[in-house]
């Protein structure tokens, strides 16, 4: 056969990224086109390595806390909870009652934090604007707590392990409850705004199916896995800081395709209002610092723990070997092994699709990469 | 029937609309006026460093215990210290904190035994040039001084 030459290719080669818009930061993605039809993908990552797990092995455990707050910065609560329940447990300590109830009113603030960023950044990929406006809004008022609680809005450093640093301001329980109150209209009208929008549902019904098995094979968890029908959600299944006493629904779907993983999203920040609300209620009194030496140095061991960050589960291994710093952290970020599935996903779409798609898995580039 | 209408008059659209139509309402405006209107932020921000002076003798609080030096996960703190041989004790020579590498993690203002090294409020850190960002104990017991815009 002779050698085709690019004119009777059929198959076109297209960059996407790293500096697309769309692409939520700095992914690359090399689609294989055949017309506007998707036939493969290859993502080109590690354009934001910083080598977190390596600095990790100079630093000593509490130094290294506000570095995992700078891995999944949209959701820096939840990546310090994870951190800070690994080395407990390492250490084989608990967080006291009221560090625990803390914990938790702040880690569902921040999923609601996110899904926010999630929910505006997507609408906007797929063309509504507004939502974005109103998202930032309402995320301003969590972010104006976190700022109160800890002194800083998105890398908050917020948890120290053993428990908080800081104790909860004057007003914080009256601040949360005016920010649940104040929520659940918000939802309700993003919801008016595009649940039945038929331009939204036209773009993201059926757009990357994604079966339940499909995401068990690829490793995939978080509301991706859930808006595939399969219920399962670690602070259920493994409960953590306090999870257990709290009365809460996994919110699930079936189709599994992007309105399903926007339907998921939406309810399981009715979900976090829900827990927070309960959460607040009850705060206990009592010291927020389990009780621990100045300097942390665990028993050699290793630890692994995983949370249920907004974006899926998140761990943490951590190996000791009694030092004061860690001998290996490896970070199970949920944003890299989601974004394994996009090849999946996209295949067979059209390039639209691909913006939809990769909004949807909620993907952040400073997880991916690390 | 009721869907066909729906569906002919957009009813989804307008429903979309009298959302946005209803945020127009002055109460939801959020827009912070920022060089002329300054934010105030809380209380616990984490800005600017400053070394805190006696107010009633104008000494420094520090007893370059270089505790601060050894929280720091960048290292971007140096701490000197000079036997005086008056008093016999260890006095602050100079202190250097490299704002370009700071994370303003918290954890030095944590560290401090004494309440001298803090984090401030103050957040205009940025800067057109890297000359300066390295502060030395004058500037860090002065304070931050915030800049001033012609409103």
């Amino acid at each position: 056969m002779a050698q085709s030459t690019f004119l009777d290719a059929n198959e076109l080669v297209l960059n996407m990224g790293p500096q697309h818009p769309s692409t939520h930061g700095v992914l690359r993605v090399i689609l294989k086109l055949d017309g506007e039809t998707v036939t493969g993908t290859e993502c080109v990552i590690g354009y934001l390595h910083r080598g977190v797990e390596k600095i990790a092995e100079n630093r000593t455990y509490i130094q290294f806390a506000p570095y995992v707050d700078r891995m999944d910065y949209v959701a820096a609560v939840s990546n310090g909870l994870g951190y800070c329940l690994a080395i407990e447990k390492l250490l084989n300590i608990e967080a006291p009652p009221r560090a625990q109830a803390v914990r938790v009113i702040l880690t569902e603030l921040n999923r609601i934090t996110s899904h926010l960023l999630w929910l505006g950044t997507h609408a906007l990929d797929i063309g509504a604007i507004t939502p974005v406006f109103y998202c930032f809004r309402d995320r301003e008022e969590a972010l104006k707590i976190f700022e109160n609680y800890c002194g800083a809005r998105l890398t908050t450093h917020a948890f120290r392990i053993g428990g908080l640093q800081y104790e909860v301001y004057d007003g914080f329980e009256q601040e949360v409850r005016a920010f649940c109150d104040m929520f659940i209209p918000k939802v309700d009208e993003y919801e008016e705004l595009l649940t039945n929008n038929r331009i939204w549902v036209n773009r993201l019904k059926g757009v990357g199916v994604l079966s339940g098995e499909e995401c068990k094979e690829y490793g995939v968890t978080g509301p991706v896995l859930r808006a595939s029908g399969v219920k399962w959600d670690l602070r259920k299944a493994q409960p953590y800081s306090g999870y257990e006493q709290y009365d809460f629904e996994i919110p699930t779907a079936q189709n599994g395709d992007t309105y399903d993983r926007y339907t998921v999203r939406m309810e399981e920040m009715r979900q976090s209002v829900r827990i927070m609300r309960q959460a607040v209620d009850k705060i206990p009194s009592g010291p927020i610092m389990a009780k621990m030496s100045k300097v942390v140095k665990p028993p050699v061991g290793e630890a692994y723990v995983s949370i249920e960050a907004p974006k899926g589960e998140l761990g943490y291994y951590v190996v000791s070997d009694n030092s004061t710093q860690p001998y290996r952290v490896r970070v199970r970020p949920p944003s890299f092994v989601n974004l394994q599935a996009l090849d999946r996903m996209v295949r067979g779409g059209l390039i639209a699709d691909v913006v939809a798609i990769i909004g949807t898995l909620d993907i952040v580039l400073g997880e991916v990469d690390r | 029937m009721v869907k066909l209408l729906k569906t002919i008059f957009l009813w989804d659209l307008l429903q979309g609309l009298w959302v946005t139509f209803r945020n127009q309402n002055p109460k939801y405006i959020c827009t912070e006026q920022y060089p002329s209107e300054r934010p105030k932020v809380a209380e616990r921000y984490r800005g600017a460093p400053r070394l805190n002076i006696n107010p009633e003798n104008g000494e420094t609080l520090c007893i370059a215990c270089n505790l601060c030096a050894l929280a720091c996960p960048e290292n971007l703190i140096v701490v000197g210290s000079a036997r005086n041989e008056e008093t016999r004790r260890k006095e602050l020579s100079y202190f250097t904190y490299d704002t370009s590498r700071c994370m303003f993690c918290g954890l030095c203002e944590d560290a401090c035994p004494v309440d001298a090294l803090e984090l401030t409020q103050d957040f205009e850190l940025a800067s057109y040039t890297r000359d300066g960002a390295i502060w030395d104990r004058q500037m860090l017991e002065e304070g931050p001084k915030p800049s001033k815009y012609l409103s």
